[in-house]
């Protein structure tokens, strides 16, 4: 049967791969958003998974207030990044280095 | 028995559409498989009845957020190439730490059972309730305020979102229409008397 430990090793594993990828993709700034959003689901899935086996509501508002967190979050980086595109010309992260000392 | 096949069988490819999301070689197929991953993430909280959550993951999620990425993504003319180089070379680390997490996070599960005892079945709904009503009655009444304020965040974004990309062009010929209203007419009609022409 499917019970909590289940879930929970599911979130690891998809946490997982979202840290892998960070480190895999670490030049393209659209593919490291999209990996704290993944990472951001992983969360999303242990806070669903104990509220429904324990039994406990206030996990599920928590991942409501995530979801709208991660909402303004992207709208924001997404924006950033568009202006970024438009003043370099590229995502690259090697090429942003105009604050290093 | 069913709902153990369809838990595997959902999430090996949540899975495998995690692992496509970091290694696809387009960003755009990156973006439609972390599409399919919260469309299977949405059908693995249906599996646990965490009904409202599905639906608002896959309306407000797939269908707003994910949609603004496919559009950043399909606007932004990006050499893929250049960004993928070290690709090879950070792959193995990246594997490693992945591994890493991963044999911990399972470790304290199964071997430590995180010092209570896991629940292996969900705790059953109160009789007649849909979980819908259930948060909307703690969300508008104990989270109210919380609530609020997530509102405010997300008219934040939107004022930030768009007042970062706007842009104004500087050779753009356009009204401005606070000036057109406020205009003096002193300013725009100059009435000045002339000596009638002679007669000829």
């Amino acid at each position: 049967m499917i019970g909590l430990a289940h879930y929970l090793l599911l979130a690891g594993v998809l946490f997982a791969i979202a840290v892998a990828g960070i480190f895999i993709n670490r030049r393209n700034v659209i593919l490291l958003l999209m990996c704290i959003e993944l990472m951001l689901l992983a969360v999303n899935f242990n806070f669903v998974a104990f509220s429904r086996f324990l039994g406990i509501l206030d996990g599920q508002v928590f991942v409501f207030f995530i979801l709208t967190v991660a909402a303004a979050e992207a709208a924001i980086g997404l924006a950033i990044l568009v202006v970024l595109f438009r003043q370099r010309r590229s995502i690259n992260v090697e090429d942003l280095d105009a604050m290093k000392g | 028995m069913l709902v153990a096949i369809l838990f595997w069988a959902f999430s090996a490819v949540l899975v495998g559409a995690a692992l496509g999301v970091i290694l696809a070689r387009n960003a755009v197929h990156s973006v439609l498989f972390l599409v399919l991953c919260f469309f299977n993430a949405a059908v693995l909280w249906l599996l646990i009845e965490a009904e409202f959550l599905a639906i608002v993951l896959v309306l407000v999620y797939v269908g707003a957020v994910m949609v603004l990425f496919l559009f950043v993504v399909m606007m932004l003319d990006v050499d893929i190439e250049a960004l993928r180089e070290g690709f090879a070379r950070n792959a193995p680390l990246g594997a490693l730490i992945a591994l890493i997490v991963v044999v911990e996070l399972a470790y304290v599960l199964w071997v430590r059972r995180l010092g209570v005892e896991l629940p292996g079945e969900t705790a059953p709904l109160a009789q007649g309730a849909s979980n819908t009503a259930e948060i909307g009655a703690v969300l508008y009444t104990q989270y109210a305020y919380p609530f609020q304020l997530a509102a405010m965040v997300l008219l934040i974004a939107i004022v930030a979102a768009i007042s970062l990309t706007m842009r104004r062009r500087p050779g753009l010929k356009a009204q401005d229409v606070s000036r057109q209203v406020s205009v003096d007419p002193a300013e725009r009609v100059r009435l000045v008397s002339m000596p009638p022409e002679r007669e000829p």
